[in-house]
């Protein structure tokens, strides 16, 4: 049976996934999926948590309804974050962050 | 049986993961990104957590992916042309990274609470959806009338973000 370690360490290797693909790559789009990667891993932590954390022999759905949420929230934060990512395109016809630097120091 | 699906599933998730950070053409990193995200949702089944696991394949495989496609589609984003590395920005990440997983692995092991084996249900269980539905709309009825406002106003913000003149 797998124990919560292996859950936990599944959920943290593909947070560290996600976080290298922020650091690494240089597509707008690309960041923006590897952000979605480590929105979901923190997903897989909460839920092991509430499956491994039983209230008197009973799943407690505190947690189920907290990702419920998570994911909810992740939606409209896509459809606003691509909304800019157009809006972005729009005004400078590229989606690479080392062609968008007004803002750099 | 549930070792299998566990080990099967989680090296699916991590290396489709892999592959969106590796690969450069952005059609085939949404691709991987969708199959890890499928792969996630097997993980959730694996924890008596099916609500979350379809939530999962609708929403994020589903609808989500879809837009990224779209959008990419959308802009014509083709294979990134292959600039010269920069050598600061992949040193550092590359060492973030491992240092974060060297936390992690030394973190968890050092834990014993965290190898206790997969706990068994005791007595009867009240059914999944039903104790979903108490939960939500008892419990947490007021965060999900509020989930509600924050999804109208991300549409609004949408339709104001896509306008051709920002005024």
């Amino acid at each position: 049976m797998p124990t919560l370690a292996n859950y936990l360490l599944a959920s943290g290797i593909l947070f560290a996934i996600g976080l290298g693909g922020v650091m690494l790559r240089r597509s707008i789009i690309v960041i923006f999926m590897s952000l979605e990667m480590m929105l979901s891993a923190a997903n897989l932590s909460l839920v092991a948590f509430s499956r491994y954390g039983l209230v008197n022999g009973h799943q407690n759905f505190n947690a189920q309804i907290l990702v419920f949420f998570i994911i909810t929230v992740a939606a409209a934060e896509v459809a606003v974050g691509l909304a800019i990512i157009v809006s972005l395109y729009r005004a400078r016809q590229t989606t690479h962050v080392e062609d968008l630097d007004t803002l750099k120091f | 049986m549930l070792t299998v699906a566990f080990w099967f599933f989680a090296t699916l998730m991590i290396a489709f993961g892999a592959s969106v950070v590796l690969l450069r053409n952005p059609v085939s990193c949404a691709m991987s990104l969708v199959m890890s995200f499928i792969s996630l949702a097997a993980l959730f089944i694996t924890l008596d957590a099916a609500f979350i696991g379809i939530i999962q394949i609708l929403v994020y495989a589903g609808a989500v992916m879809v837009l990224f496609l779209f959008i990419i589609m959308l802009l014509d984003l083709r294979t990134e042309e292959s600039r010269s590395l920069n050598i600061g920005a992949t040193v550092g990440g590359l060492l973030v990274v491992s240092a974060f997983i060297a936390f992690l692995v030394k973190i968890i092991s050092s834990t014993p609470a965290f190898s206790q084996k997969l706990p068994d249900f005791v007595g009867p269980q009240t059914s999944e959806v039903k104790m979903i539905g108490f939960t939500l709309f008892q419990t947490f009825w007021l965060p999900f009338e509020v989930v509600g406002v924050l999804l109208l106003v991300a549409t609004v913000g949408v339709v104001v973000l896509s306008r051709k003149s920002l005024r």
